[in-house]
């Protein structure tokens, strides 16, 4: 292996041959840094769409209220459903679930402080929102029973609110106005994704429902369940819908009375969408992989068949079998090796180049109000495995690539080699 | 040192089969200087091919230095090409990224000597040639006969017991053919045998004993009286040149 003869040999051949072992290694670096782009590509669609679930707890649902689509005990279809307080009592008892919370809409309104004021938008909600949504409490606190129990005005601003409005000023404790209603704020938060943007106000659902005659309407559900399965999880939604149904005596098979979004099952039904499309890529990559290695095969052959007398003059001059596979095979895999560490260098620098990019992109954006969108693409990069495992796969393709004319040339008899004039 | 006795061999090509020796019985002994000569197809390289461990007979015995060379592994047959013989080409045959001294090393690369000790007695060898100046020279850069005289120090550096050479002088002018018989000779007065195989009169007239193969059969043997007419023959030929 570390016979200088050996190398010696490799390279004055190549050098004899520069353009066709430079063709023959492009194929190659151009295979494994298609991989590595498809890898990197994939893995970045993973990554990007697997971001937009963690803005809440993976285990979420959301539950919101539609019109009935079929008639049911007496009533006629297209009626709309309204939820209660009673709803989220009955849903807060049931099994698995474990975090839930209510939602009361209150629309946009004006936020004013001392001077500063901009159109906010204001929803009621309980403590445990602060889990489902994943929120950050970045100063203060968050909503709390007493405040739910007392009604009290207290508000949670987001951050961007708070820059907008109170510039410097601490704003735990101030009063800011929201319309005419004077609110104390108790907190601030932020998103975990900051592209996510932070500009509503959270107050408590008893307070809401009181200021503006709600009774104890509400309009939306959000909840998370204890640790589950998929199935488990796919179980507690028909279990809510059934519930529901009893609740409000729509259809139980009435998919359209009541919306729910069952963040999980999405979550598991996009991240197998991944895994196959990984593994598409991996099949593209090594496809392409392959079309580069049976090109060094061929030339190895083409060497193999060029050298015919030199290694017959070789054996004459008692080079034994092994020896010459041993030339061959070493050559094959210097190439390949050589080309496919040059094309994943390649591929690598480009995804963390676009990596890179893409992360001074996004502080741009979270920079400017340009906020709220899906993200699709996200950190593509291959990590550290899967290039050395594609790098030793390489080098066995490499091996496996100079085996068959490595065998040729090993069986190349003495004497029909010394007859090629 | 090599004793064939009843040697046959045929080559098949597709439905041909053609029988090149039939029934070849010869002695040759240690220090012989042997030209085998006979018109193409008569079977002399077929014939050194199979001396030179480089083919395979189909009938028969062959015992080299007392080893009968039969159905033998590649990696064993290599050993005895490297260890008992030395091959010298009609073409040259040295290896063309390689040069001068690297070319003289290579037998003993194979024997697994060192790189600085093989190079050495490389030089060495080179030096008996008178070519120690041209060492670093590719064989691109050398001469017909200095590129003969390489390939005769390749042959002789692992110390081979016989030198199998297929037409040395094919390639060269009469002069130079003349010059590398003298180092045959030269070989040969220290005690190694040489067999070479030629179809010109003149160098085989240099020998000690010439074999004439036809169709596949020893025809003559030239020795002792016949050889001196024989010489005498061909002297005035390669006068006349």
């Amino acid at each position: 292996m570390f016979d200088i003869d050996k190398w010696q040999e490799i390279f004055s051949t190549i050098r004899k041959n520069k353009l066709r072992t430079f063709l023959t290694g492009f194929a190659v670096a151009w295979g494994i840094f298609m991989l590595m782009v498809l890898l990197g590509s994939g893995n970045g669609l993973s990554n990007g769409v697997g971001s937009n679930f963690e803005s809440s707890a993976l285990n979420a649902m959301w539950i919101w209220s539609r019109e009935t689509s079929m008639p049911h005990s007496g009533f006629q279809s297209g009626r709309q459903i309204r939820f209660t307080l009673t709803d989220y009592e009955s849903l807060k008892e049931m099994d698995g679930v474990d975090k839930i919370s209510a939602r009361y809409w209150i629309g946009d309104r004006v936020y004013s402080f001392g001077s500063e004021y901009g159109n906010y938008t204001t929803q009621s909600c309980h403590p445990d929102y602060l889990d489902i949504e994943k929120l950050i409490i970045v100063n203060g606190r968050f909503i709390n029973e007493i405040d739910l129990e007392y009604n009290r005005k207290v508000i949670v601003i987001g951050d961007d609110i708070r820059k907008a409005l109170f510039k410097d000023v601490d704003p735990v404790g101030e009063i800011l106005r929201v319309g005419s209603v004077p609110f104390r704020v108790v907190g601030v938060y932020t998103e975990i994704d900051p592209r996510s943007g932070s500009r509503q106000g959270l107050i408590p659902i008893a307070t809401a429902q009181a200021l503006f005659n709600a009774g104890d309407r509400i309009h939306e559900i959000a909840l998370t369940t204890h640790d589950v399965t998929r199935t488990q999880s796919q179980q507690i939604e028909a279990d809510i819908r059934a519930m529901l149904a009893r609740n409000h005596r729509f259809h139980p098979d009435d998919q359209r009375a009541i919306g729910l979004y069952n963040s999980f099952d999405n979550y598991i039904q996009t991240m197998n969408i991944f895994s196959a499309i990984k593994m598409f890529v991996w099949l593209i990559g090594i496809g392409t992989l392959i079309a580069g290695i049976v090109g060094v095969s061929n030339i190895m052959l083409i060497v193999v068949k060029e050298r015919t007398k030199e290694i017959g003059v070789r054996k004459a001059l008692g080079a034994t079998p092994s020896s010459i596979v041993g030339l061959v095979l070493l050559e094959s895999v210097f190439i390949t090796a050589i080309a496919g560490y040059v094309g994943m260098f390649l591929g690598i620098s480009l995804m963390e180049g676009v990596n890179y990019m893409m992360v001074q992109q996004a502080q741009q954006a979270a920079a400017s109000s340009d906020v709220g969108q899906m993200t699709m693409f996200m950190n593509p990069t291959v990590d550290l495995r899967i290039a050395v495992s594609a790098m030793l796969l390489l080098v066995a393709a490499g091996a496996l690539a100079g085996y068959i004319p490595a065998k040729r040339a090993a069986s190349i008899k003495p004497i029909e080699a010394l007859r090629d004039e | 040192m090599i004793t064939l006795s009843n040697i046959h061999k045929s080559y098949h090509t597709g439905a041909n089969n053609l029988h090149v020796l039939k029934g070849i019985d010869l002695e040759i002994k240690a220090g012989e200087f042997v030209s085998i000569m006979g018109s193409s197809g008569s079977g002399k390289s077929t014939l050194l091919n199979i001396l030179g461990i480089l083919d395979n007979y189909d009938k028969g015995t062959y015992h080299l230095d007392g080893q009968l060379i039969q159905n033998m592994s590649e990696r064993k047959a290599a050993k005895y090409r490297n260890e008992t013989l030395g091959f010298i080409f009609q073409s040259f045959n040295l290896i063309s990224f390689k040069n001068a001294m690297e070319n003289v090393a290579l037998p003993l690369y194979y024997q697994g000597v060192s790189r600085r000790k093989r190079n050495a007695i490389a030089l060495e060898y080179l030096d008996k040639m008178g070519l120690k100046p041209w060492a670093t020279h590719m064989p691109n850069e050398l001469s017909g006969g200095q590129k003969q005289r390489v390939a005769i120090a390749r042959a002789l550096i692992s110390q081979p017991k016989v030198i199998l050479a297929d037409e040395p002088t094919g390639a060269l002018d009469t002069s130079t053919s003349y010059e590398v018989m003298e180092i045959l000779k030269e070989i040969h007065s220290e005690g190694i045998t040489i067999i070479i195989v030629t179809h010109e009169h003149d160098i085989a007239a240099m020998s000690e004993k010439i074999i004439k193969l036809r169709d596949g059969n020893i025809g003559d043997l030239i020795i002792n009286g016949d050889l001196a007419s024989f010489k005498k023959n061909y002297a005035k030929e390669l006068q006349t040149v």
